[in-house]
C-alpha cells in the first residue's frame, strides 16, 4: 500500500514537472524538432497513433513519464509515434494540447493517461478525437440538435410502448417480455436482410409479418390459455419474466453475443440546418414512426376493434356483457403489439446502431416509465410518455454523464408513481 | 466424455460462496415475497448496495472487513428505507416496476464514469482481500476431500458463509413463527384486514423490507468476499435468477430459499459442464460450446415458466399458503 501511494505521488510529481517543462517547450518558438520515433535501444515501447476525426495529425508532441524517466516525440505524417521505455510497468502517457492544431476538439479524450507496458514489451495508446460531438457549437444549437434525436428516440420507444400499454390494458398483464419482441422484429429484419440478403422493402415487412405471427401464437399457445386456467396477474407477470429470459437467450443462441448491423446503418450524416445533421436513415425512421402512431391512432379512435379495445381496457366485464368478444380482440392486440415492437425493433437496431441479442432489454425500463408516464394501460398516454421519456434521456445528457441518462427517465418513473399513479392520462383509482 | 469432471464440478457447487450468496438472497426475498408479500424485483439492487458498501469501505476508507461488511448492511439497510418509504403503498404490480427500476438506477449510478476514482466504474472493484484473509485462523494447506477440496482461504470463505446462511435461516424461522411474524403473513393474506386490527400494517412492510434487504446485502458481500465486484453482475436476470431460485425451492417457506439455491446451482454447474461435453463427443450437433453455455439459461427461463404455471408454491411450500394472493 506505502509503496503504491509513493509511486503514485511520484507519477503526480513527474506530471508537474513535465508540464512544465512542456509549458516551456511550448514557450520557446524554436523548440527543437523531435523525432517520431526514439529510444529504440530499450526493450520496452509505448506506441500509438493520433487522429482528429479520421484524418492523422503531424507534429503533435507526446510525452511518456514514470520511474525516473521521461521523454517525448512528435508525430509523424501519419499521426504515429512510439517512444521506447527502459522497463515495463507502469508509464504515463501525456499529450500536449498546446500541439494541437486549433480546431481539434478535446473534450471527451484523456490527454493523460497511464498505461501498464507488460510483458509483451509494447502497448499501443491511441488519442482519437472528434468522436464526440464538436463542443463550438452553442447550447441553445446542442439543444435543439438533442431535441431532435430525443423525438427520433421517443417516437421510437412510442412504438415499443404502445403495444405494452394496450396488453396490459386488455389482459391487466405487466409483460416483462415485451422487450423481447422488440429484439425479435431486429432479429428477424436481420435474418431476412442480411443472411438471406432480400431487398430491404421486402425483408423488412417479412421481418414484421413474423412478429405478427409471434404475437399470435403468444397469444394463442401461451397467454389465452394461461388466462383460461385463471393463473393470477402476478403469476402471469412471472411467466412473462420467464418467457423473457428464455426468448433472451435463445436468440443469444442463434446470433451469438456480438453486434450485427443493418445494411444502411452507418450513413452519412446530412447536415440541414444549424447543428442538426440527421442520416437519411434517422429522417425515414422519424417518417415511418409518425405515419405508423397516426395511424394507428386513427383505427383505435374510428374503427369498432379499436374502439372495442378501448372498452375492453376501460372495463373488460362490461366489454363482454355488452356483446364484445374479449378473446378475438386481445388476439388482436397481441398481434398489433408485437407488429408495433418489431417495427420499434428495426428502427432501433439503426438508432443505437446494432442488433444484439439483448437490445430489447436495454429499453424494457424506459418503456415502463413511457407507459406509467402516460398511463397504465392508455393507449395514447403511453405515445406522451415515450416523447417525454425521449427527449428527457436525450437532453438530460446535456447536464449529466451521458451514461447516467436512463437514470433521469427511471427517476421519473419512480417520481410521477409517487406523485400521479394514474400517470398523465389515466383514470384516478386505487394503486395502494 | 469425462464424467468424472462433470460431477465432481457439480458436486462442488453445492457448497460454494455463490450457492450460498444465492441462499442468502432467495432468503431475503423470502421474507420480502414469501411472507410479506411484497413483489420485490430490485433484490440485485441489494446485492449490489452490500458487495460495493463492503469493497468501498475496505479500499476508499481502509476499514476492517468486518466493519466494511457492517457497512455494507448499512448501506441495505438506507436503501430499504429509501425505496421503501415512497413506493410501499403501491399495489403489486407497481411495487414491481419500481422496485426494478431502482435497481437499475443503482446499478447505473456504480457504472458510470462520473464516480469512477471510488466504484471503478465498468472494471468493478478488485483487490480488497487483504483484512478479510489476514483475519483467517487456519493455517495453510488443503482441507477437505474429493470435490470439496479447499485452501486455507477458499475454506473461511466457505466457514463464514455456512455460517451467515446457517443465522440467517434461524432468524427468519424464528421471526415468522413469533407474533411480529403472524402479522407479516396477515399482511401478504389482507392487508386490509389487517389494518382494522389496528397494525401499523406500513411500519410492519418497512420492518420486512429492511429485514430482507439486509439479509439479501450480506449475500451480496458473500459473494463478493472470495472474488471480485463488477457492475454487469447486478443486472436485472441476476433478480429473476434469484427469484428462480427462491420459487423453486418455496417462497413461504425458510429452507424452500436455501434448497432453491442449492438446486439452481448444481444444476446450473452441471448444465455448464454437461452441455459442452455433449457438444464435444458429437452428441448435440450443430450447436457450439459457446451456444451449448446460454442453452442453460433457456432451459431456466423454461423452468420459471412451468414452475410458475404447474407448481407455484415451490418444492417445498404448502398449496395452501399459496403466496399469490394479490
Amino acid at each position: 500500500m506505502a509503496v503504491e501511494t509513493s509511486s503514485r505521488s511520484f507519477a503526480f510529481l513527474a506530471k508537474v514537472v513535465l508540464s512544465l517543462i512542456i509549458a516551456t517547450l511550448a514557450a520557446l518558438t524554436s523548440a527543437p524538432a523531435l523525432a517520431d520515433t526514439v529510444g529504440e535501444e530499450y526493450d520496452f515501447r509505448v506506441a500509438g497513433n493520433v487522429k482528429n476525426q479520421g484524418d492523422p495529425l503531424e507534429g503533435v508532441v507526446i510525452t511518456v513519464s514514470g520511474a525516473g524517466f521521461s521523454s517525448s516525440v512528435a508525430t509523424d505524417a501519419d499521426g504515429k509515434w512510439a517512444i521506447g521505455v527502459p522497463e515495463d510497468g507502469q508509464w504515463t502517457v501525456s499529450l500536449d494540447k498546446s500541439s494541437l492544431p486549433d480546431e481539434v476538439v478535446t473534450e471527451g479524450t484523456e490527454l493523460s493517461r497511464s498505461v501498464e507496458v507488460g510483458q509483451s514489451g509494447s502497448v499501443i495508446q491511441n488519442f482519437i478525437f472528434g468522436k464526440t460531438e464538436r463542443m463550438v457549437i452553442s447550447f441553445t444549437d446542442q439543444l435543439i440538435s438533442r431535441l431532435i434525436y430525443g423525438l427520433n428516440f421517443g417516437l421510437m420507444l412510442g412504438l415499443a410502448a404502445v403495444g405494452l400499454s394496450l396488453v396490459y390494458g386488455t389482459t391487466g398483464l405487466s409483460n416483462f417480455s415485451h422487450a423481447e419482441l422488440v429484439t425479435f422484429g431486429a432479429l428477424m429484419a436481420l435474418t431476412f436482410g442480411v443472411v438471406l440478403s432480400l431487398p430491404l422493402w421486402i425483408a423488412f415487412p417479412l421481418a414484421l409479418v413474423a412478429s405478427a405471427g409471434l404475437g399470435w401464437a403468444q397469444d394463442a399457445g401461451l397467454w389465452r390459455p394461461l388466462r383460461k386456467r385463471g393463473l393470477g396477474l402476478v403469476q402471469l407477470m412471472i411467466v412473462s419474466i420467464g418467457l423473457s429470459l428464455a426468448a433472451r437467450y435463445l436468440m443469444q443462441f442463434f446470433i451469438g453475443g456480438g453486434t450485427q448491423q443493418l445494411p444502411g446503418a452507418s450513413a452519412r450524416k446530412i447536415p440541414l440546418f444549424g447543428a442538426v445533421a440527421l442520416s437519411a436513415v434517422d429522417l425515414a425512421s422519424m417518417g415511418i414512426s409518425l405515419a405508423i402512431i397516426i395511424i394507428f391512432a386513427l383505427w383505435l379512435t374510428f374503427s369498432k376493434t379499436g374502439k372495442a379495445t378501448r372498452a375492453i381496457s376501460d372495463n373488460s366485464d362490461l366489454a363482454a356483457a355488452s356483446g364484445i368478444d374479449v378473446d378475438r380482440v386481445v388476439r388482436i392486440v397481441w398481434v398489433i403489439a408485437s407488429t408495433l415492437a418489431g417495427l420499434a425493433g428495426i428502427l432501433w437496431a439503426y438508432f443505437r446502431p446494432g442488433i444484439k441479442w439483448d437490445m430489447g432489454e436495454k429499453i424494457l425500463l424506459l418503456m415502463f416509465a413511457a407507459v406509467v408516464l402516460g398511463g397504465l394501460g392508455t393507449a395514447f398516454g403511453a405515445l406522451i410518455g415515450a416523447i417525454i421519456v425521449g427527449l428527457l434521456v436525450e437532453t438530460s445528457a446535456l447536464f449529466i454523464p451521458s451514461d447516467l441518462k436512463y437514470v433521469g427517465a427511471l427517476g421519473l418513473l419512480i417520481a410521477i408513481l409517487l406523485v400521479r399513479p394514474q400517470g398523465l392520462l389515466g383514470r384516478k383509482e386505487r394503486v395502494g | 466424455m469425462d464424467w468424472g469432471i462433470i460431477l465432481s464440478n457439480t458436486a462442488q457447487s453445492l457448497l460454494s460462496p455463490a450457492t450460498m450468496a444465492f441462499a442468502l438472497a432467495a432468503l431475503g426475498l423470502a421474507v420480502h415475497f414469501g411472507f410479506a408479500g411484497l413483489l420485490n424485483f430490485g433484490i440485485a439492487g441489494f446485492m449490489a448496495v452490500g458487495a460495493y458498501g463492503y469493497a468501498i469501505s475496505i479500499l476508499t476508507f481502509g476499514l476492517p472487513w468486518w466493519l466494511s461488511a457492517l457497512v455494507g448492511i448499512a448501506a441495505a439497510v438506507l436503501f430499504a428505507v429509501v425505496m421503501g418509504v415512497p413506493t410501499l403503498r403501491l399495489r403489486g404490480d407497481y411495487l414491481a416496476i419500481v422496485t426494478i427500476a431502482a435497481a437499475e438506477i443503482v446499478r447505473l449510478l456504480f457504472l458510470t464514469t462520473a464516480f469512477e476514482e471510488v466504484t471503478g466504474s465498468a472494471d468493478g472493484l478488485f483487490g480488497y482481500h487483504a483484512s478479510f484473509r489476514a483475519s483467517n485462523p487456519f493455517p495453510p494447506g488443503t482441507y477437505g476431500f474429493g470435490p470439496w477440496s479447499y485452501n486455507e482461504v477458499e475454506l473461511w470463505v466457505l466457514v463464514i458463509g455456512v455460517v451467515l446462511v446457517a443465522l440467517a435461516a434461524l432468524l427468519v424461522w424464528r421471526l415468522m413463527h413469533s407474533p411480529w411474524g403472524r402479522v407479516i403473513k396477515g399482511i401478504r393474506e389482507d392487508e386490509d384486514a389487517v389494518r382494522a386490527l389496528g397494525k401499523n400494517v406500513f411500519s410492519y412492510k418497512i420492518q420486512a423490507l429492511i429485514i430482507g434487504g439486509v439479509i439479501a446485502a450480506v449475500g451480496g458481500i458473500v459473494y463478493a468476499l472470495p472474488s471480485a465486484v463488477n457492475p454487469n453482475v447486478y443486472m436485472t436476470s441476476l433478480t429473476f435468477f434469484v427469484w428462480t431460485a427462491l420459487l423453486l425451492g418455496g417462497a413461504a417457506t425458510v429452507f424452500g430459499p436455501l434448497l432453491g439455491a442449492m438446486i439452481f446451482w448444481v444444476l446450473q454447474a452441471f448444465l455448464s459442464s454437461f452441455l459442452p461435453a455433449l457438444v464435444a463427443s458429437g452428441i448435440l450437433p450443430l450447436v457450439s460450446s459457446a451456444q451449448a453455455a446460454t442453452l442453460r439459461f433457456v432451459l431456466v427461463g423454461v423452468g420459471l415458466v412451468l414452475l410458475v404455471i404447474f407448481r407455484p408454491q415451490g418444492i417445498l411450500g404448502d398449496k395452501r399458503e399459496l403466496t399469490f394472493v394479490k
